[in-house]
């Protein structure tokens, strides 16, 4: 076996410049079983720049009461952090206005907001629902209880063999029973970016509103609500520099003002008596009891990070990532590339002949390297492609190329283990 | 701290290269499969139990390492022996796995399968040496099915 290190070529250089970044985040320089941490699992969750944990903290330390409630100074001070928050994620992702922006505990709260508020007002028996073959569990699952409650079915846009959904089959999918269409913008199995404004256009056209599940795009590139034309986009706060417990729905206002709340409580209400209670406006609607303030807060501090580095930066900074560890994968014997879409995003699930996942990233784990391995809560993407599991790196722009080159000394550590 | 060579010895890689007992008993009377929903494994096991006593066994399944091993060389340890040994072998087995019995200091009776120690420093891993054994002792109380997530262990 020749040394990974010896026969490649110097790696691109990136207009990033990751190194430069890496400081800004304290858990990138820590060290796990006595190895330099090689990050590689921002799929799953990415990790927070200092200034988006002292945004944490100074709330905590200085500014924290309840918001929409009290008239002292501290609860107006939270009021006002908490809705500019609001007013950075609109935009973030380019919203028309600030109360199509509810926030969430996170993507999977975002897609079962909608399928209960709209969902079960306008889905009924013998209706469809539209999905794709890639979606992640809690793009499924949702729907399956709706259609279980209500009658209705899923009908599955078919991908091929490099991971692409097949949009000639998609076109078909549609009849008069179709009622939504619940889609991944990028999928954290494959790494897929789907075209989705042309799809979005596709079920317009049959007066189908299409809900995205962003968890995977909104990190790694400009989201745009207004030029995709979406009807609802669902994102979560840790995928992108943010703290868990905190993501953002977008809803068309239009929409969002037809749909029945999702929960009920304080916050949502404008008037209650035994009789009868008066639903607020949005977003407030869509946000029953105390929020997490603290989340959205810092939330809104993570997005002002990624736009101070820049989205198109980030994009560019993967993309050279995701060709320069593709290239290196393939020139290795035994590994197998799950998911190959002309449009992808810096994700690499792959197979090792011989070598179940899990080893492998126990294996990797040793060497410091922190990838998922298992089926990605898309076991229907597994299914498709005849595999029980995938080993997967994902990257976020603080990775750099001397990181691809640990992965790939790795895996050929890997090898030699079950040789 | 774990090295890879302490974890993935060699007597582990050779069960899992060349597993023991592997497949379906035709004539089996016990049966249990194993799920871990985590990672998606599973594995199925079966049994012929005449008087008391395992006249034989065999495991199935897709699994990781650690896992398949842990089956064979479980089906090694168990066949033969008395339902009431291969059950105090269950119940060491997965003391030794989650730290409870040191089998350095204390009195045991697992042989070979001390080489399974060493996932006792892997909490994510543990799960994967004790499905099968979780699923033996599913297979004694006539219960079809065993998972990692039971909270038995």
């Amino acid at each position: 076996m020749t040394s990974p290190a010896a026969k490649k070529s110097a790696p691109p250089v990136s207009a990033l410049e990751p190194e430069r970044l890496r400081p800004d985040f304290p858990i990138l320089q820590s060290r796990v079983h006595g190895k330099p941490l090689v990050y590689l699992d921002n799929a799953a969750s990415s990790q927070m720049p200092r200034a988006v944990i002292e945004r944490w903290v100074r709330y905590q330390e200085r500014e924290h009461a309840n918001v929409h409630r009290a008239v002292h100074a501290l609860s107006e001070t939270a009021t006002r952090e908490y809705e500019a928050a609001r007013h950075t994620a609109m935009r973030f992702i380019n919203a028309r206005e600030a109360r199509e922006i509810i926030f969430t505990r996170g993507t999977t709260e975002g897609i079962n907001l909608v399928m209960h508020g709209f969902g079960r007002a306008f889905i009924n028996q013998g209706d469809e629902i539209i999905l794709s073959a890639m979606e992640h569990h809690s793009n499924i699952v949702p729907w399956q209880m709706l259609c279980e409650e209500r009658g209705a079915r899923l009908r599955v846009i078919p991908m091929n063999d490099a991971g692409e959904l097949l949009l000639d089959e998609y076109e078909k999918l549609f009849n008069p029973r179709t009622k939504l269409v619940a889609l991944v913008h990028v999928s954290n199995a494959l790494g897929t970016v789907n075209p989705v404004r042309g799809m979005i256009r596709a079920a317009h056209q049959h007066g189908v509103p299409v809900l995205l599940d962003g968890a995977q795009a909104t990190p790694h590139m400009r989201v745009d609500v207004q030029d995709l034309d979406c009807d609802f986009y669902a994102f979560s706060g840790h995928k992108m520099c943010g703290p868990t417990g905190i993501g953002v729905l977008y809803g068309k206002a239009g929409l969002l003002e037809k749909m029945q709340p999702y929960q009920g409580g304080g916050d949502m209400i404008l008037s209650v008596t035994f009789e009868k209670t008066t639903y607020n406006a949005l977003p407030y609607k869509f946000e029953a009891g105390t929020p997490p303030i603290a989340a959205a807060i810092t939330l809104g501090a993570a997005m002002d990070y990624l736009t101070a580095v820049g989205m198109e930066r980030i994009a560019q900074h993967e993309q050279a990532l995701l060709s320069y560890a593709t290239g290196q994968l393939r020139e290795i014997k035994g590994v197998k590339l799950i998911g190959a879409a002309r449009d992808k995003a810096a994700v690499l699930s792959f197979t090792l002949e011989g070598i179940h996942p899990h080893d492998a990233g126990t294996l990797l784990d040793l060497e410091g390297v922190a990838i998922r391995a298992g089926h990605h809560c898309a076991q229907p993407v597994m299914q498709r492609f005849g595999v029980p599991a995938t080993a997967r790196a994902s990257f976020a722009f603080y990775n750099t190329f001397a990181e691809v080159d640990a992965l790939i000394a790795g895996i050929h550590k890997v090898q030699k283990v079950f040789a | 701290m774990t090295d890879a060579r302490q974890l993935y010895q060699e007597v582990i890689l050779d069960h899992n290269k060349k597993p023991r007992n592997y497949g379906v008993l035709a004539d089996a009377n016990r049966s249990a499969e194993g799920h871990n929903p985590l990672c998606g494994d599973h594995i199925s096991l079966s049994l012929r139990v005449e008087h008391d006593a395992i006249r034989d066994i065999a495991f199935q399944g897709e699994t990781c390492a650690i896992c398949k091993a842990s089956a064979s060389m479980m089906t090694v340890a168990v066949k033969g022996k008395n339902v009431g040994d291969a059950g105090s072998l269950i119940q060491e087995f997965r003391d030794m796995a989650t730290g409870k019995l040191d089998t350095q200091t204390q009195a045991h009776h697992l042989g070979r399968l001390n080489v399974f120690a060493g996932v006792r420093e892997l909490p994510t891993r543990v799960k994967c040496a004790v499905l099968p054994w979780h699923t033996l002792n599913a297979a004694f109380h006539n219960q079809p099915s065993a998972t990692t997530e039971s909270g038995e262990f």
